[in-house]
């Protein structure tokens, strides 16, 4: 058939899909097209892949995209200078959310190939034990003489390369800590993989009758088993990790004379002017020299109200603007900022928490010298036994080796650690640092921290208006984004009150909102600039109606929850917060907290986790702001919610990406859950041990016995492990 | 016995051939979204533009 023939009957897909495949390249030739990443939080079945790529592909700026439902991640070929905002518009048009990410962070590609490294090694050695078993079998069925030796030689042919190329991260690992005169798990395992395939190679020389091939392929491909799963879950954690880092895209908006251009933020320089939106984050230290606006300073002090500042204000790096754009002189960038020197205080911490003794390491470390013990203590024995066979004790001492292998102990902590942080990761927890789980499970109190954490940080408004005054509040705040505005706006589509029409309104920075609605002059803002008197910062003033707003933090769910369960279980609770006494309390109050705490400063927190930790408390924290950093990594296990700035996040143990706060509670029960999972697998290898080491010893191991007892031990651990919930 | 000298070279080669497969599988990443391809085999439209 002629590729130019009309088509006429479509026969097949593929004849529907030719003519698009064909525009589509026609397409990419032009131009090489830049990739842009987003990530889409709520894709979640076919129909979303469908709508978005054939949706996005009509676009004429978009070359190619791909959804990847895995990652909830969209990979966006565009025409180069197409701005980031017109493909998101486009995908908001859908209905999905979109959020650019960054390529240069999330290109992190090496964890993602060093799991396909060990994919490649585990299929290698899943081959070589498959075909290695088979002619076993022949061979354990009574095979003999010259039939024997050819099967031998087969084995031999296959186990040799494979157990060279399959094996080798265990020599290396080995080979880095024997360097050091140190013992750990990989030692034993390169003994008995080597001693077992040498020893088999000798055995086929001389004619003998058992060889150990499959032994030493399938120590290597269960271990490497274990070896995997550890890796895949650390790359998940650690792709979900950059993926949060990269939606911060770090960019400034320099001041060229009168023009304005956005530049990377390592491009600014000590002296620089920036512009600072209303709505956006303060890039670097700096002052400010024209404006006058609100800054959110929550995130570094957990103070709930914002701060008014005007010229000559300092301003830190990570600070929100809120209501009018102003100009700041950079005075320290990069490193200086004092963002940066919090989280300098995270390393500091990371050392020490790498001191942690995980269950595994204190298993290996008995473990290790045993095995090299009883393997020599079973070739001295049966040299003296036998009056000097080497060959003989040889073999008995690989025989001890391969069995007291630690295969099912290899695989005993990765399996039970892929199920659990499976779990958590579905529940919107992602678990950072490899003993998290075993350092929740073995909590005895909480710490928490109030602004960002327990509550949203967003004000809601407590004063109940009549519905005109709130019609007329909620036409004038709707023109800004500070957040109390919001709280108002919101207040008024909650009790479904339409926003009423405030005409020539405009906005004093820093102070409030002015309009006019009826021929009287509505005033939003502080009371001192309103010119009147109230008991709360800010009032609501129409004509000569003068009402006083209070606003309170609006509380996270699940937070309610969380402190109850905490309670019943006798788990004390203690808040922390950089805010003032009153929200502090009214915050405690409604939650039910006695031990709470106002007004601290980040030095008197990491004062006060510190003294837990000296009265033997293994305290869980849970915080978010900057203030909170050296209070994260101090504490025996931290959480973070996903809210929070990025060093806070670094920080963390462990990140709460679900807005529900119920989660925690339910991840500690999946920690312990895990942690006593972990300990039976443990007591199967050890009972495992117990019963095969003296059959070994005695000389009755065959590689028979090896192969059975081995699998059987990996499959139970492997099972159990399922059992975690 | 002489069937062996056939029938071990044809299982290693077919145990071979699984290998090769699996490898290109890796290299053509084929497992970066198997959520996302279990659901695309459902879809009614042809999928026209597999994963580079």
């Amino acid at each position: 058939m002629n590729i130019d023939q009309p088509a006429g009957v479509m026969a097949c897909p593929a004849c529907i899909a030719t003519p698009a495949a064909m525009s589509r390249a026609a397409k990419t030739v032009d131009a090489a097209s830049v990739e842009y990443q987003f990530s889409l939080p709520t894709v979640h079945c076919a129909a979303c892949i469908q709508t978005i790529e054939t949706q996005l592909s009509n676009l004429d700026y978009v070359d190619d995209v791909r959804v990847n439902l895995t990652r909830k991640r969209a990979t966006v070929h565009a025409r180069p200078q197409t701005p980031e905002q017109d493909i998101i518009s486009a995908i908001s048009a859908l209905g999905y959310e979109a959020v650019p990410l960054d390529s240069a962070t999330l290109s992190a590609g090496e964890t993602d190939r060093a799991a396909r490294d060990l994919a490649m090694r585990l299929g290698v050695a899943g081959f070589a034990m498959m075909n290695v078993m088979l002619l076993s079998v022949a061979v354990w069925s009574g095979a003999s003489d010259a039939t024997r030796d050819l099967f031998h030689w087969l084995s031999a042919l296959i186990t040799l390369p494979t157990v060279l190329f399959s094996a080798r991260p265990f020599y290396t690992s080995a080979w880095r800590v024997i360097r050091v005169g140190r013992l750990n798990m990989d030692v034993p395992i390169t003994l008995a993989i080597l001693l077992a395939s040498g020893m088999s190679l000798f055995e086929t020389i001389s004619h003998g009758d058992h060889a150990y091939f499959d032994a030493a392929l399938s120590l290597t491909f269960f271990l490497l088993a274990g070896r995997y799963l550890d890796q895949k879950m650390r790359s998940v954690a650690r792709s979900a990790a950059t993926e949060l880092a990269a939606m911060e895209v770090p960019t400034a908006l320099r001041m060229n004379g009168t023009d304005m251009e956005t530049v990377a933020i390592q491009d600014v320089v000590v002296g620089d002017v920036l512009m600072v939106q209303a709505g956006g984050k303060v890039p670097v230290d700096g002052r400010i020299i024209s404006g006058v606006t609100d800054m959110d300073r929550s995130f570094l002090t957990g103070e709930s109200d914002p701060v008014s500042v005007g010229i000559n204000s300092d301003v830190n790096a990570g600070e929100i603007n809120l209501s009018a754009p102003v100009q700041i002189q950079a005075t320290a960038v990069g490193e200086d900022t004092l963002l940066h020197s919090l989280a300098d205080l995270v390393s500091v911490a990371e050392s020490a928490k790498s001191r942690y003794n995980s269950l595994a390491d204190r298993a290996a470390r008995i473990y290790a010298p045993a095995v090299h013990l009883l393997a020599i203590a079973a070739f001295v024995l049966w040299m003296w036994l036998t009056a000097g066979d080497v060959r003989v004790a040889m073999n008995i001492a690989v025989a001890v080796l391969i069995i007291t292998c630690p295969c099912a102990l290899g695989l005993a902590v990765p399996a039970v650690s892929t199920v659990a942080s499976g779990r958590l990761f579905k529940s919107g927890i992602l678990v950072k640092h490899a003993t998290a789980l075993e350092r929740l499970a073995e909590i005895d109190a909480v710490v928490l921290d109030k602004t960002g954490t327990l509550t949203f940080g967003l004000p809601e408004l407590v004063t109940q208006l009549s519905d005109d005054d709130l019609a007329v509040a909620a036409g004038i705040a709707r023109q800004s984004a500070h957040p109390r505005s919001k709280a108002i706006v919101q207040a008024a589509s909650a009790r479904g009150v339409s926003a009423a029409t405030v005409a020539e309104i405009t906005e004093e920075p820093g102070m409030g909102l002015e309009g006019r609605h009826n021929g009287e002059t509505v005033r939003l803002g502080r009371a001192v600039w309103a010119g009147c008197v109230s008991s709360t910062m800010t009032v609501l003033q129409i004509g000569t109606n003068v009402h006083s707003l209070e606003f309170r933090d609006s509380l996270r769910d699940g937070a309610a929850d969380l402190i109850d369960a905490f309670k019943t279980r006798g788990i004390p609770v203690s808040l922390l917060s950089g805010d003032v006494k009153m929200a502090v309390d009214q915050v405690a109050d409604e939650l039910g907290i006695d031990n709470k705490f106002h007004e601290m400063l980040p030095q008197d927190k990491i004062e006060f986790l510190n003294q837990c930790t000296q009265s033997g408390q293994k305290v869980l924290m849970i915080g978010d702001g900057l203030n909170d950093v050296g209070a994260l990594s101090v504490a025996h296990v931290s959480i973070a919610p996903a809210s929070a700035l990025e060093a806070t996040r670094v920080a963390a143990d462990m990140v709460l990406v679900s807005p529900d706060l119920r989660n925690v509670f339910s991840a500690i029960g999946t920690a312990r859950s895990a942690r006593s999972r972990i300990l039976e697998n443990f007591s199967v290898a050890a009972v495992y041990n117990m019963i095969a080491v003296p059959i070994a010893f005695a000389g009755f191991a065959t590689p028979l016995a090896a192969a059975i007892a081995m699998s059987t031990s990996s499959i139970i651990v492997s099972l159990n492990a399922l059992r975690t919930r | 016995m002489e069937v062996l000298v056939i029938l071990i070279p044809v299982s290693l080669c077919l145990g071979a051939l699984g290998l090769v497969g699996f490898f290109w599988t890796m290299k053509s990443r084929q497992y970066e979204d198997p959520e996302g391809d279990a659901v695309r085999i459902l879809r009614t439209d042809y999928d026209d533009s597999p994963a580079p």
